[in-house]
């Protein structure tokens, strides 16, 4: 069990979609340099939790903080220069704009005392060798595969502390996943904490160290991420305590 | 016609498409970035080009003339995009999260009020600036003088073009406004400050429509009919264009001052042995392109089809009939309304302003049944009141027709043009539809304005006088009250008729309406064509009552206090527009009279309503109660 504050400590956090309650009450900690699945079923409130930390969904908690700092009075954009990348469930690339023009829309000055090394153009393509080929190329024009890459490194050239991952593997290629998941564990290797949300383990069982399962909104339990891949049926048991303890 | 005369008119049709061009390209900038249509965009053109016949002269004499006009244009473009950037930061802050409705309306506001600003400043005449150094003569072209201003006006709108193009495609701030115009949220995820860039683009978009009125110095006075003259161009070209091309507002500038030129150029045309006079044509010309073009693509040269955006503010309660204590009330009223020409005995105005009042009210009721139930909001709904007026005032007084036939004239004369407007209106939503409304609102209004042998140009028609017995004020009245009632119960009828809730299921969610079989452009068009239809009742009892019709009757002024109205009483509520419509009649006859400055007071009464009761005056009161 560590001592020192985690990077990512969120407790009783509710979010809402205009008048429907999503979020109940939820919370869950991701410490420095850790991976960590959020899993459950579609619609339990995986990328609600995700828009809720980056400030796209109205929120409430106790305690939503990054670093010590709190996030739950800051405008989205003021998250995002704090270290956090997001990459959403769609990818939501900019359809009109060029990969090159989409990564440098991406690009930021690293954060106030980030401790990871930054990260230029050349080392982006080099993570990611599909999409040097393609600078020029519309975003409208790129495959899924090609686009999920291309979010998770418009995300990397912002210098995050956290990565945000919303169902990466989703409506990919096995190919791509594959080409992802070793992305990934390079990222984790590197320091990077991540917070992946996934629908089907197997990504995640290759990178995660700890998994919280989401139903209906609210905390399930959670547990080493070696317990859930065994079993990732809705309602199974985890580990019977719904407070996190690290 | 003469291909001299020609050429001439086309160099002075790229001059005129340059001014309209930049007026469109902001409104189309901000549009695309913040989501807002800017109906004060051209409040901005208007500034700035009194910004610059104040600035020049100032500018002129301390450096000289050249340096003092050239500055002049450019300082009033500096100050139109500093003012531009005060609104947003003052205003549009609050509303960016606001129904679109509420959007329209306070910028409207600021349409009102800026004009108010400016007729305090600088009075009610034109000023005329000072002719541009250097450009004031003309150039020798084929035996004709071009004027070399306009020649050079002509070459400022592909220069402009190909500089927005240049700082939208190669800096960080273009991209900026391309990713935005596309994913604001995204955007923001990336760690860019959107307020910020909001407050850039609207000072852009508005520093370019001040640049655009400034450039008018030597062209024309400064005015105040100009902020919605050219508002109601530019909505015709951002509609024909596309909403956010820019390429699309340069190509339908051109295309509209072309045509209008052309028809200038072609003046007197002999067609099968009718003599035309197609200078006088220019803005049924103008009508005839964007009808055109909608026709081929509904959504511009260069427009996308908008997205299904899911309806914002909050979820409305289903429309109720009338409980027993409702329809008391509504008899109560009646009662009263009825009596109130025993009232007149005592005060001889009661029975002036109850027939004010009424017509109001069914203007009013007609109006809601497109924005409530239609969810449709029109910004010119004042052209059925006039195309009522009109026929009404024209068939009483050419043609001699007895009060009923006249009045009956004018209803179809409305409900005709509202099924021609309609039929293409109801083709788009939101806020496309808003402003193509408004420019067919525009072009009736020019029309009545210009065919003075209809018409009667900018004097109208006078001598409405109906026949007895309507012709005491009682008389009238009570005909006045038999029609408004009659149409605010045909109107409750149908809400909750079939036809009514497929009016309101194709509000809620065109698509899910779409899957259960109802034709949804069917279903609004008729909807449209039903609204107009009572709206020129209104308009015809307005032209009996006033004894005379003018274009100043039927301006836009009059569509947007049906909007008031409306808002007053609250857009989800049938009984609403009636109490708006009463109150703003009271409001106006009371206080508003009083001030030159009613149109900008009446801005401010929108702009508290927009920011203070977002669900109108009834609706506010209800929450008040419920929080209590």
């Amino acid at each position: 069990m560590s001592t020192t504050t985690p990077l990512l400590q969120i407790e009783g956090l509710d979010a809402w979609y205009g008048e429907a309650q999503i979020l109940f009450g939820l919370s869950l900690q991701v410490a420095a340099g850790e991976a960590v699945a959020l899993v459950g079923r579609n619609g339990a409130g995986k990328s609600t939790t995700m828009k809720a930390i980056i400030g796209l969904v109205r929120r409430k908690a106790r305690r939503l903080t990054l670093r010590g700092a709190d996030l739950s009075a800051l405008p989205t954009h003021a998250i995002a220069r704090l270290g956090v990348g997001y990459v959403p469930e769609d990818r939501r690339i900019f359809a009109e704009l060029t990969v090159r023009e989409n990564l440098d829309l991406g690009r930021r000055p690293r954060p106030p005392g980030a401790s990871l090394p930054g990260w230029s153009m050349d080392a982006v393509f080099d993570l990611f060798p599909q999409l040097a080929d393609m600078r020029a190329r519309l975003g409208g024009q790129m495959s899924g595969g090609e686009q999920q890459m291309l979010a998770v490194a418009r995300a990397l050239v912002g210098n995050p502390t956290l990565l945000l991952l919303d169902e990466p593997s989703e409506g990919v290629a096995p190919i791509i996943v594959e080409h992802m998941t070793r992305a990934l564990v390079r990222l984790k290797a590197g320091g990077l904490s991540l917070l992946i949300s996934e629908q089907s383990s197997d990504l995640c069982a290759a990178i995660c160290d700890r998994a919280y399962r989401i139903e209906q909104g609210e905390l399930r339990g959670h547990g080493p991420m070696a317990t859930l891949a065994a079993d990732v049926s809705p309602g199974a048991p985890l580990s019977p305590s719904t407070a996190p303890t690290l | 016609m003469s291909f001299e005369s020609l050429l001439f008119q086309a160099v002075n049709g790229f001059a005129s498409a340059s001014g309209l061009f930049l007026v469109a390209a902001g409104l189309s900038i901000i549009f695309g970035v913040t989501r807002i249509v800017n109906m004060a965009h051209g409040s901005f053109y208007m500034l700035g080009l009194y910004l610059a016949v104040t600035l020049a002269p100032l500018l002129g004499e301390v450096f000289g003339g050249a340096l003092g006009f050239w500055g002049g244009i450019f300082g009033a473009a500096l100050v139109t995009a500093a003012l531009g950037a005060l609104v947003e930061i003052v205003l549009l802050r609050r509303i960016y999260a606001a129904p679109e409705l509420y959007q329209l309306l306070a910028t409207f506001a600021l349409l009102l009020i800026i004009n108010d600003a400016a007729l305090y400043f600088w009075g009610p005449e034109d000023i005329l600036g000072p002719r541009a150094p250097g450009l004031s003569g003309s150039v020798e072209l084929l035996g004709r003088r071009l004027p070399e201003y306009d020649i050079f006006l002509a070459v400022i709108g592909p220069l402009v073009l190909l500089a927005l193009h240049l700082i939208l495609t190669r800096t960080r701030f273009g991209r900026l406004v391309r990713a935005a115009t596309q994913d604001r949220e995204m955007v923001a995820a990336l760690g860019i400050n959107e307020a910020a860039l909001f407050t850039a683009v609207f000072a852009l978009g508005t520093g370019i429509a001040g640049f655009g009125g400034a450039l008018q110095m030597a062209r024309e006075p400064a005015n105040l009919a100009l902020d919605l003259s050219v508002l109601g161009d530019a909505f015709v070209v951002v509609v024909v264009g596309g909403m956010g091309s820019i390429r699309g507002a340069y190509l339908a500038a051109l295309l509209v001052a072309e045509v209008k030129a052309l028809c200038t150029a072609l003046g007197l045309v002999e067609i099968g042995g009718y003599a035309f006079n197609m200078s006088r044509l220019t803005l049924v010309a103008e009508f005839l392109v964007m009808a055109v073009v909608l026709v081929v693509r509904p959504h511009g040269l260069f427009g996308r089809p908008q997205p299904v955006q899911a309806r914002r503010g909050e979820a409305e309660a289903p429309l109720m009939p009338l409980d027993r204590r409702g329809r008391l009330i509504a008899l109560a009223v009646l009662v009263f309304f009825a009596g109130v020409p025993l009232l007149g005995a005592f005060i001889s105005y009661a029975p002036v302003l109850a027939l004010d009042m009424l017509i109001a009210a069914l203007f009013a009721a007609s109006l809601h049944l497109l924005m409530g139930p239609g969810g449709l909001a029109s910004f010119g709904h004042a052209a059925y009141f006039g195309l009522g007026a009109y026929g009404t005032a024209y068939a009483a007084t050419v043609l001699g027709l007895p009060t009923p036939l006249a009045l009956a004239v004018g209803i179809a004369t409305a409900a005709a043009g509202a099924m021609l407007f309609g039929w293409f209106c109801v083709r788009l939503e939101g806020v496309y539809f808003a402003m193509l409304t408004l420019a067919f609102a525009q072009i009736v209004w020019s029309i009545a304005h210009q065919s003075e042998e209809v018409t009667g140009g900018s004097n109208g028609l006078f001598g409405v006088w109906p026949d007895p017995p309507f012709d005491s004020a009682n008389g009238l009245y009570l005909a006045a009250l038999a029609i408004t009632v009659i149409g605010v119960v045909l109107i409750r009828r149908l809400v909750f008729s079939p036809f009514g809730l497929a009016l309101r299921a194709s509000r809620d969610s065109r698509l899910r309406a779409e899957a259960s079989g109802i034709a949804v452009e069917k279903v609004r068009w008729l909807a449209f064509a039903l609204a107009g239809l009572l709206c020129g009742a209104a308009g015809g009892l307005f032209a009996f009552a006033k004894g005379s019709i003018s274009p100043e009757a039927i301006s836009v002024g009059r569509s947007i206090d049906g909007l008031v109205m409306v808002l007053l009483g609250g857009v989800h509520s049938l009984m609403g527009p009636l109490i708006g419509a009463g109150g703003l009649t009271l409001l106006q006859d009371m206080v508003m009279r009083e001030s030159p400055y009613w149109r900008g007071l009446l801005g401010l009464l929108i702009l508290a309503i927009v920011l203070l009761f977002p669900s109108g005056l009834a609706g506010g009161l209800r929450r008040m109660r419920r929080t209590s």
